[in-house]
Parts: structure tokens; C-alpha cells; sequence
């Protein structure tokens, strides 16, 4: 590495603390003795490159923005090169690089398609005229609640203010839920003890009993599938993880950022202890040690919850150096996301952990042998997570014994839109799509059905012959759609589709990371075809040239893209047109 | 092409598990069976099987990215399509490079390039461009393109971005890979990203020493020699007339192999063979950009 060129601006007093104190107990990259200055070498440097990502959120916090003498200040203590710090702070929405005026805080609100159709657009009219400072942004994980806000504080805290509404489960006090019984019961999310009360730790326990090897086999044998969105086996990655030898870690994905999902935002918020045990028997099952929870830059209520009860269990000796009494060893450390949906993706989330911009890797090679800083790796949801508690109480042939055969368990759904009561809903893999609308309430609006969006963004839409479909793995598979993160976004009749897909073509425009051609280009051209198709009547045949580009660049973007944001970014969109939910404009005989 | 198991054996990271010593790997590429030392990319098979890959991203100094996506071809038993150039050749692959798909892939990456970036003076693109039948003007007129203006901030190189494909070529050449500068990194994200420095300060602000490497790695143009770059804006650019004349660098003892290209009886650029023992095409400011004294500059 090179000596490292720092520009001539200097950091305030108040950046030079938020720095120091993120980096306060490993210290500095270098190290000064008296007036001599000796560089702390690769290995000291590169073991706080990781510091980066907090460090700029310091900076950010403290001062409002990145200033270049807080960057600077910021890559001389943890010898960064400039231009790579950079890189890395724009490429987060959370992140200012070019408005030292910010003094104030900022809204954020959201005006993806539940909000969109609540009057998203009305929203920020009004709070730009009441002089606030708006920030229009993607799915802030509300979608029970529009429109939904999150205020990025300047100095002080981050807010959500729909967080000090008292919450309510829409399920609450109903039989049978497996995931959400215990915030059912009301269990305190802030309180240790109220979790053991519940049965937390047992969990924990009867892992230590089982041992590390019977766990996996017992996930396995569960044939639990994460509920991230690509559905792929637990007890697989695990094995594989627990095959591989020297530093390992586990990595719980909460970043949730596809729109139209709130589930892991509301675990996190009302279940914390669950996460943190769940993850706690990951490490114990594939050997890691060191357990990472990636936070959705956000969510400031579930990051808090989850902090406290790291804290807590830290405190009772249920984290640290020999967990619960045994000779093992695991900890969790607490990451903020930035604002970037792709860092939602495993790979691009190691890199934003890691300090560099979070870019998707090419796959193979897989985390389960080069994840997290290269080593082995299980990255897991927390929903997925939640599910491995009753898979070491009760086995995992009961767990199998729940839902169908190709999909055990239980799932969580996201209900927003226009359906009776938005919010979680818990039901057995094999409930059908109408079953689970009729649980929260049916259509509202119009009460008739125009479309669902089924799986987010990345999901597609079904038309009202699918209500029969049950949901499952297999049968979505067999109906080319997917369940995605659980998303279940209702349309009655009286909503018109082309904004909603404008928008979301818009969505993926900004949020490709920019990394391979066909997604970053195919993004822009999808979305400008999206805008030119909303614009009104076509002349000639544009409308026909335009839905053959739209065919053409899916298959390419599904083709050549590195990663599933580039896969799956004209999937919905395709499927609207295909279920006829838009129709060619008239006027063009 | 060079072969990567050369390149393994030349590396400076060459370990006890040298690649070379393994038992070659076999594999089917358009139907033909060919074999490769391990370690060996799809790309090396490819090229052992006699077939032209395009490539942008790619170069035999630099550690493979997988931006572009151009080299992409048909691994049966894949869902997609996989990067040739990155993706190391296994046993029993069956690959096909001029499937259907392989050429839509192809066709609409050159498509979406030649709609967002000024391609005017990246030659093999261009030529790709008719040979794939890409039509970038199906997209219409309101498209997004790069949208930028050449920067002339040094008499020595300039950069338009406006020619950028973000191939990570030029991050890498300064990075890790040659230079360890890290001059320049890419800033933004999506559509909007672009090589940067930081805050974007003009180059002689920043960390660069004008060592050249980036320019030498541009597929593109978009970074040139400040004297390519005046010669074309008068319109007295003529490549079919330069020659190359290799020498060594006469500034110090390491010995880097220089080509002078001469135009007119005057050096216009210089490069280094990325197959020279001691450069693998990378060199410092004396050797790139030192030569005025030969004119009695
Ligand atoms: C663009 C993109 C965004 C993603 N976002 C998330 C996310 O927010 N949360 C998540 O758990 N998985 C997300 N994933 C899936 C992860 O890559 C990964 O498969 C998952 O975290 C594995 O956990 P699981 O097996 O428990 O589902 C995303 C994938 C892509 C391609
Ligand atoms: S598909 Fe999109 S998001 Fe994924 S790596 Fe490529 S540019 Fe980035
Ligand atoms: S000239 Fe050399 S130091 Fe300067 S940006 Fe290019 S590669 Fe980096
Ligand atoms: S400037 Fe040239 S080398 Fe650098 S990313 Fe752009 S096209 Fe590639
Ligand atoms: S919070 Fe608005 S769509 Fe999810
Ligand atoms: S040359 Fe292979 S991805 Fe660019």
C-alpha cells in the first residue's frame, strides 16, 4: 500500500470525535511515538478497514454531511485512501458528500407503490411546504403504516415517529402462531428476563445437549428454507460451513430493504432475544465465533432493540467468551446499513461490512468457503433464524411435520396496500393466497381485486385467478412466481398500474449498485421505456417496439447480470403487462 | 492470449500448490473436447479451442472483475449465463460461445454501451457493435448517457468520461494491481457512478503520480495522452501512419521496456509490452511521459 496523499482540509473538533470515538478501542491504523510517526503496517490497517462504514456514519451524524476534512481526518486514522473512502460513502443514500447547508434533519419519506397508492406524492407536497427537508426514498419497511417517514437526525437521534404509536399484532391472542408467539404474549422485547420467563435460552440449552453436529443434522432434517427470498436450505449452508476449519462467522441479514417487507423490521422490534439466541446456536452449530447483524440503516427502533439485547445477554453471560456456562465462544457485533438495497444481497453485504462499497461478488465461489473477510460464512435472515429455535427444541421431524412436504414450517406475510388490516400475518406453508388476504380483512378500496403483488419488487404480480394458489415453494415455482420475503401488496380495482410501474422500474434504476453493464444500463433504458409507455397515447408502433425492448432486455439482464437485483429487476414489470393489468392507450388507428 | 497457467507461473504469488503441477482440466467448448492446465479460466478454454472472446473488462495484467459482461457464455447446468473470463474452467464443463443467448447477451450489452457512452474511438467495440447487430438508436432519443466533459487538468493525460464504460480497468491499474496509489476510485452508484477522486479534486490535487497505468489500460480512450488527444482535436491523428519503436527506459536500472509510437517523426504516446518480464505493461512517469528531451524538449 502507498503512502497515502490527505488533501489540505482539516476536520472540525466535533468530526475528530465522532471518529475517535468509533475507533477509540482498537486505535488507530497509525501509531505515533513522540515525534516520530510509525506506520501500523498492512495487517494493523487492514484490520480496521471494517471501521469505515461506522466511522462514516459518525461523521455523518455528528456533522450532517462528509465533509472533505472529516474524510480526510477519518483516512489518516484509518489509513484509507481518499478516493476509496469516497467511493464508498456515495454510494449510500444515508450518506451527504456535497451539502455542508444541512443543518437541519431530514424526512424521509417513502413513495414506493403501498405508500404511492396511500398519496406518497401528497405527502411530500406538504411537508415540503411546511418548509421541512424531504428526502423522496425507496421502502422504508412501513408498509403497514403509510405514509411511511424516518427522520435521519442531525446530532441527535434518528426517529421514526410512527414508532411511538403503541403496536398492535394483528394476529395477537390467535392459536397456533409459532413465530410471532411471543410477541402474541406481549413478551417485554427490552427485557432479558422476560424472555427466559417465555422459554427463552432453552433453546440454547437443548442445543449444548444435542451438540454442535446434531443441530445441523436436526436443520436439516427440518427442511427449513431461508426466507430472505432465494429459499435455499439451512441445514445445507450450515454443514458446509461446519465442514470448513479455522476463523468462520455467522452473519444475520437484517437489511431488509425489499419493498413492501416489514417482518424482519418487526421481529427485530418485538422478539430481539430470539434473533440474538438463534444466532448464538448458528455459531455454536457451524463453529464461528463471530456473529455479525447487518441493520437496515433505517431502522432505528429494531437496531436499538437488538443492541439492548445483545447488551443483556452479554451481561448474563449468553454472549462472550465462554456462552452459557460452556466452553464456547461466540459474540454479535451490531452493523448499520447506509441506505443501499443491494447491500441486502450476502456478497454486497460482506463488502459493506468489510469497508468497500457494496458491490455483489461473483458467485462461485459462495460463502459457505469465502464469505465474511474471505472466511467461511452462514449468512441467515432472521425470520429464517427465528424458525431454528423450535427446530432444536422439538427436532426437526416435527418441524418438518408442519406446512407441506417441499415447504416446512410456517411463514411470515407482509400485508399492505389496499386490504382490510395491513400488517404481519403468520400461517403454515399451504394456506392459499385467499385465505391469507381473507385473514387480514379482504380487499378494501374498491374490495375489488385488481392484482397482487406477490414477493416485492423482485416478486411478480398475480391476477385474482391465483387466490386458489396455495403458498408454497413448489407451487409458486410451478406457477413461475415466487414468495420472495413474504410480500403480499393488494390492489383493488381502482388503482392504475402504469405509475406503480414506473415506479418500480425507477426503483431498480437506483438502486443497481452499477456494477456489470446489463443491469446498470437495462435498469435506465426499462425505466425510460416505463416513462415513455406512461406518457400518453403512442404513436405508430412504439408501444409494440417498446414492450419487444422490455422482453429483450429481461432476458438479458436474467442472462448476464452478476447478481438477483439484475435478475429479477424486469420480472414484476413483465408480469403486469402479461396479466393485462396495463393496456395500450387508445387514439392510434 | 496468454494462457493463465503462464500467468500463475509468473506471478509473484506463485505458491506450493501451483496450479500448473495439477492434472489438466477437460472440457467441451462448442462441442469440441479440449484441456487446460488447472487453474485456467473459461476464457483460457475458449481461446485453447481456437475461439475469439470478446472482452472489455478483461486484461491479462489485471485481476479479472466480471463487470462487463460481454465474455458471457452458456454453461449448461447453469440458470444463467457465466463470465468467461473470470470463471475457471472445471472438469466435464459443456460450454457453447455462439448460442442464441450468448448473442442476445451480447448484442443488448453492446446496445446498451453504444446508447449511454461515446464508443467513437474504442475501435473493437465498434466493429462488435455490426457484428452482433446491435441497434443503439432503438432505445430512442431521451436516454440517459454519460453526459460528460473532458478534463484537461495536467499537460499530460486527459479524461473524458463521456468514452467511460466503467470496466474498473484504470481503479485497478492504480490500485492494487500495479500502482498502489489509489489515485482514483469509483464514486456513486448505479448509473451515476464514475471514476473519481475523492470529492472529485482536479488530478494534480489528488494522490495521482502520473505514472500513466490508467491510460495504458483505458479499452476506450476515455483517458489519452494529452498529445493523442491534441492531434485529434486538429484533426492530425493517423495511427496507420505510426510506428513502434521498442527500447529500454534510459532513466534508471530497473530496465522497462518502452514502445515509442512516432508519429511524424515525433513520439505521440508511449506504452510497455504487458508481456515484458519487468513491467507487465505498467510504468512511472519518467518512462510514460519523459520523453520531451529526445525532441530537445
Ligand atoms: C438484491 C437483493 C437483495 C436482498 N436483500 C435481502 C434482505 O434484505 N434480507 C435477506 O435476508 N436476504 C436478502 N437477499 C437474499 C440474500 O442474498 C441471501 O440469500 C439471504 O440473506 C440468505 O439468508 P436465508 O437463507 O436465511 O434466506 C437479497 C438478495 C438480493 C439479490
Ligand atoms: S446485477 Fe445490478 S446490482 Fe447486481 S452486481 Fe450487477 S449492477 Fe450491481
Ligand atoms: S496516472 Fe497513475 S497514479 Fe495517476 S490516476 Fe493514473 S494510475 Fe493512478
Ligand atoms: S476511464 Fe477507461 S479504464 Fe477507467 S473505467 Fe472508464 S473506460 Fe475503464
Ligand atoms: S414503506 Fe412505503 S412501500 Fe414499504
Ligand atoms: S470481460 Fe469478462 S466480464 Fe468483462
Amino acid at each position: 500500500m502507498a503512502d497515502l496523499h490527505i488533501g489540505p482540509d482539516v476536520a472540525t473538533e466535533l468530526e475528530r470525535c465522532a471518529v475517535d470515538d468509533v475507533i477509540s478501542d482498537v486505535g488507530a491504523a497509525v501509531v505515533h511515538h513522540g515525534d516520530r510517526m510509525v506506520r501500523g503496517g498492512t495487517a494493523r490497517r487492514n484490520e480496521r478497514r471494517h471501521l469505515l462504514l461506522p466511522a462514516l456514519h459518525a461523521l455523518q451524524h455528528h456533522a450532517g454531511w462528509i465533509s472533505p476534512g472529516g474524510l480526510n481526518y477519518l483516512c489518516d486514522q484509518l489509513q484509507i485512501p481518499p478516493a476509496e473512502a469516497y467511493g464508498v460513502a456515495t454510494f449510500y443514500e444515508l450518506f451527504r458528500v456535497d451539502d455542508p447547508g444541512h443543518t437541519d434533519d431530514v424526512v424521509h419519506v417513502c413513495i414506493d407503490a403501498a405508500c404511492q397508492i396511500a398519496g406518497s406524492a401528497e405527502t411530500v407536497a406538504e411537508l415540503r411546504s411546511a418548509g421541512r427537508r424531504i428526502h423522496e426514498s425507496p421502502c422504508l419497511g412501513q408498509c403497514e403504516r403509510p405514509t411511511a417517514q424516518f427522520v435521519q437526525g442531525r446530532g441527535r437521534p434518528d426517529r421514526v415517529e410512527a414508532d411511538e404509536e403503541p403496536f398492535e399484532l394483528p394476529q395477537a391472542g390467535t392459536d397456533g402462531l409459532r413465530l410471532l408467539r411471543r410477541i402474541s404474549a406481549g413478551v417485554d422485547p427490552m427485557s432479558l428476563e422476560s424472555y427466559v420467563a417465555a422459554g427463552g435460552y432453552a433453546a440454547l440449552a437443548k442445543a449444548f445437549v444435542r451438540g454442535a453436529e446434531n443441530v445441523v443434522e436436526e436443520v436439516v432434517a427440518s427442511g427449513l428454507m431461508g426466507r430472505g427470498g432465494a429459499a435455499f436450505p439451512t441445514g445445507i449452508k450450515w454443514r458446509a460451513v461446519a465442514g470448513e476449519t479455522g476463523q468462520k462467522h455467522v452473519v444475520v441479514n437484517a437489511d431488509e430493504s425489499e419493498p413492501g417487507t416489514f417482518k424482519d423490521r418487526t421481529l427485530m422490534e418485538h422478539d430481539p432475544f430470539a434473533i440474538v439466541e438463534a444466532a448464538t446456536i448458528a455459531g455454536f452449530a457451524t463453529g464461528a465465533t463471530k456473529g455479525w447483524i447487518y441493520i437496515r440503516g433505517e431502522y432505528p427502533l429494531a437496531t436499538k432493540r437488538i443492541q439492548n439485547a445483545i447488551d443483556q445477554a452479554r451481561g448474563a453471560g449468553f454472549l462472550g467468551q465462554g456462552i452459557a456456562r460452556s466452553t464456547i465462544d461466540f459474540d454479535l457485533e451490531v452493523r448499520r446499513g447506509a441506505g443501499a438495497y443491494i447491500c441486502g444481497e450476502e456478497t454486497a453485504l460482506f463488502n459493506s461490512i468489510e469497508g468497500f462499497r457494496g458491490e455483489p461478488r461473483q458467485k462461485p465461489p459462495f460463502p459457505t468457503t469465502n464469505g465474511l473477510f474471505d472466511r467461511p460464512t452462514a449468512i441467515n435472515n432472521p425470520e429464517t433464524l427465528v424458525n431454528v429455535l423450535d427446530i432444536v427444541t422439538d427436532g426437526g421431524a416435527a418441524f418438518a411435520s408442519i406446512g407441506t412436504k417441499g415447504s416446512s414450517g410456517s411463514k411470515l406475510f407482509c400485508l399492505s396496500g389496499r386490504v382490510g388490516t395491513p400488517g404481519l400475518y403468520e400461517a403454515d406453508f399451504g394456506v392459499t393466497l385467499g385465505e391469507v388476504l381473507d385473514l387480514a380483512g379482504g380487499v378494501s378500496g374498491t374490495g375489488e381485486l385488481q392484482a397482487i403483488l406477490l414477493g416485492g419488487a423482485a416478486g411478480s404480480f398475480v391476477g385474482p385467478d391465483s387466490l386458489r394458489m396455495p403458498l408454497t415453494f413448489e407451487a409458486a415455482r410451478a406457477a413461475g412466481v415466487s414468495l420472495g420475503s413474504g410480500v403480499i401488496m393488494v390492489f383493488d380495482s381502482s388503482v392504475d398500474q402504469l405509475p406503480i410501474l414506473t415506479r418500480l422500474a425507477e426503483f431498480f434504476r437506483n438502486e443497481s449498485c452499477g456494477q456489470c453493464v446489463p443491469c446498470r444500463i437495462g435498469t435506465v433504458r426499462q425505466h425510460e421505456v416505463m416513462v415513455r409507455l406512461a406518457s400518453g397515447p403512442s404513436t405508430d408502433n412504439r408501444w409494440e417496439l417498446d414492450l419487444q425492448l422490455l422482453e429483450e432486455m429481461d432476458t438479458a439482464m436474467k442472462d448476464a447480470s452478476i447478481c438477483g437485483l439484475g435478475h429479477t429487476a424486469a420480472t414484476a414489470i413483465r408480469s403486469a403487462f402479461d396479466l393485462g393489468l396495463v393496456e395500450k392507450p387508445g387514439v392510434t388507428q | 492470449m496468454t494462457s493463465s497457467s503462464e500467468r500463475t507461473a509468473t506471478s509473484s504469488e506463485r505458491t506450493a500448490t501451483d496450479t500448473s503441477l495439477e492434472t489438466p482440466v477437460r472440457l467441451s467448448i462448442d462441442e469440441v473436447d479440449v484441456e487446460v492446465a488447472a487453474g485456467a479460466s473459461v476464457l483460457d478454454a475458449c481461446t485453447a479451442a481456437g475461439i475469439d472472446t470478446p472482452t472489455l473488462c478483461f486484461a491479462e495484467n489485471l485481476t479479472p472483475v466480471n463487470a462487463c459482461r460481454i465474455c458471457v457464455v452458456e454453461h449448461e447446468g447453469s440458470r444463467t449465463l457465466i463470465p468467461a473470463c473470470s470463471r475457471r474452467a472445471e472438469d466435464g464443463m459443456a460450454i457453447q460461445t455462439d448460442s442464441e443467448r450468448v448473442r442476445h447477451s451480447r448484442k443488448m450489452i453492446l446496445e446498451f454501451l453504444a446508447s449511454g457512452v461515446d464508443l467513437s474511438q474504442a475501435d473493437p467495440l465498434a466493429s462488435l457493435v455490426s457484428e452482433y447487430g446491435a441497434d443503439p438508436a432503438r432505445y430512442g432519443d431521451a436516454v440517459a448517457t454519460m453526459d460528460e466533459d473532458v478534463r484537461i487538468e495536467d499537460d499530460l493525460y486527459v479524461r473524458d468520461y463521456d468514452k467511460c464504460v466503467l470496466c474498473y480497468k484504470c481503479v485497478e491499474a492504480c490500485g492494487d494491481d500495479a500502482q498502489h496509489t489509489f489515485a482514483i476510485a469509483v464514486a456513486g452508484r448505479g448509473f451515476d457512478a464514475r471514476i473519481s477522486t475523492e470529492f472529485d479534486v482536479e488530478l494534480p490535487d489528488s494522490a495521482c503520480v502520473y505514472c500513466g497505468n490508467c491510460v495504458a489500460v483505458c479499452p476506450t480512450n476515455a483517458l489519452q495522452f494529452t498529445t493523442e488527444f491534441d492531434l485529434r482535436t486538429a484533426g492530425e491523428w493517423r495511427p496507420d501512419e505510426q510506428t513502434t519503436t521498442r527500447t529500454v527506459c534510459s532513466y534508471c536500472g530497473v530496465g522497462c521496456n518502452l514502445d515509442l509510437h512516432v508519429q511524424d517523426e515525433t513520439i505521440v504516446k508511449v506504452t510497455s509490452p504487458n508481456d515484458h518480464s519487468v513491467t507487465s505493461g505498467h510504468l512511472c512517469i519518467k518512462g510514460r511521459f519523459g520523453w520531451g528531451y529526445v525532441h530537445g524538449r
